[in-house]
């Protein structure tokens, strides 16, 4: 009853219980933190706008982005993944999104930042569909925990549109 | 020589019904396991509800070793999410790990075409699907990842890149259980 066998084995399920109960009271407190990002993003130019060879349309642009993502920032946080999508329909697709840029913010004083960059993924289209598009940019973002539940969430900014005519 | 034969019958009984419980106690342990296993799989919807993070194509955010809770509902799935894949390659599914979803565009009949690419990855993952293959489709996703545990998948790692030490275990085990009073 009292062998060494007896007592480690008792010991390390007593730990690993507690371990897994401290990981999920971590994870748990994440719901009581009070978050307030905010997020703007500007188009600054369009630096081309033309058909591919394959059919596809492209664009390149360059966009203005400011955000300040501080207050996802709790102590169960690892980083933050921030990234820019343009969501728009076609006739042929319900829903299209495309992601620009993407940034992994690992501290919380680099949340409150401001950028001006071209797309750093490609903005293709399935098709020709962009000309004259009305598009929304949205900022994502997902909360990455030191252990436990992870936490994603948007701001969606409307009113953008891409030109015409193909330059 | 009566009583000798009469005490080595006895033995003899008293040896098989141990033999048995102990049986019996190794069964109920391994299929009570596999009944939380099955039952989680139905719970999060997935094949793989607990997952070991094998490549290191998601780092700093998930290094090699860490565990991933994932869940597949019916909600769509939206560019951002982290999510697990198969590829069939030649007819073997090798089953990918996660990268944020890049591009993800639906049609109306409600299928889905995405692409993918991994954070520490400098480009997508059109290099990792099959030949011609250009969009993943839903069938392909085994899940999104929902929680995370980190370190905790290395015995996984150990046990499956050093085979040795996975015959050891069991070895040890199955010696604990025989020799065992209770």
């Amino acid at each position: 009853m009292h062998s060494f066998g007896y007592r480690a084995n008792a010991l390390l399920t007593f730990a690993v219980t507690i371990l897994a109960f401290i990981c999920a009271i971590a994870s748990f407190s994440d719901n009581f933190s009070n978050q307030t990002p905010s997020a703007q993003i500007q188009i600054l130019n369009i630096n081309w706008f033309q058909k591919q060879p394959h059919g596809n349309d492209e664009v390149s642009l360059t966009l203005n982005i400011t955000a300040d993502l501080q207050s996802l920032f709790t102590w169960n946080t690892k980083q933050v993944f921030a990234f820019v999508a343009a969501e728009y329909k076609t006739s042929q697709n319900s829903l299209n999104q495309v992601s620009l840029w993407d940034a992994i913010i690992g501290e919380k004083e680099h949340a409150k930042f401001w950028i001006q960059i071209s797309n750093k993924y490609r903005f293709i289209d399935q098709g020709h569909n962009l000309r004259g598009k009305d598009f929304n940019l949205t900022l994502h973002w997902h909360v990455m925990p030191k252990t436990g539940k992870m936490f994603a969430d948007k701001i969606v900014m409307s009113g953008y549109r891409l030109p015409d005519a193909y330059r | 020589m009566g009583w000798i034969g009469e005490t080595v019958d006895s033995i003899k009984s008293i040896k098989i019904r141990q033999l048995l419980i102990q049986a019996v106690t190794l069964g109920m342990i391994v299929t009570s396991a596999l009944i939380i296993w099955k039952g989680l799989m139905c719970v999060t919807g997935t094949e793989s509800p607990v997952v070991v993070v094998l490549s290191g194509s998601m780092e700093p955010g998930f290094q090699r070793g860490d565990i991933l809770f994932l869940t597949m509902t019916k909600d769509p799935i939206r560019t951002g999410e982290i999510v697990v894949f198969n590829i069939d390659v030649s007819g073997a599914f090798i089953k990918m790990l996660i990268s944020h979803l890049q591009v993800h565009e639906r049609k109306t009949t409600g299928e889905i075409d995405v692409l993918t690419k991994g954070d520490n990855n400098e480009v997508d993952d059109i290099g990792l699907y099959a030949d011609g293959q250009m969009w993943l489709n839903r069938h392909h996703i085994m899940g999104r990842a929902v929680g995370f545990l980190p370190y905790v998948g290395w015995v996984t790692i150990i046990m499956s890149e050093k085979p040795i030490i996975k015959y050891i275990l069991i070895g040890a085990l199955g010696l604990l259980v025989i020799t065992s009073k209770d």
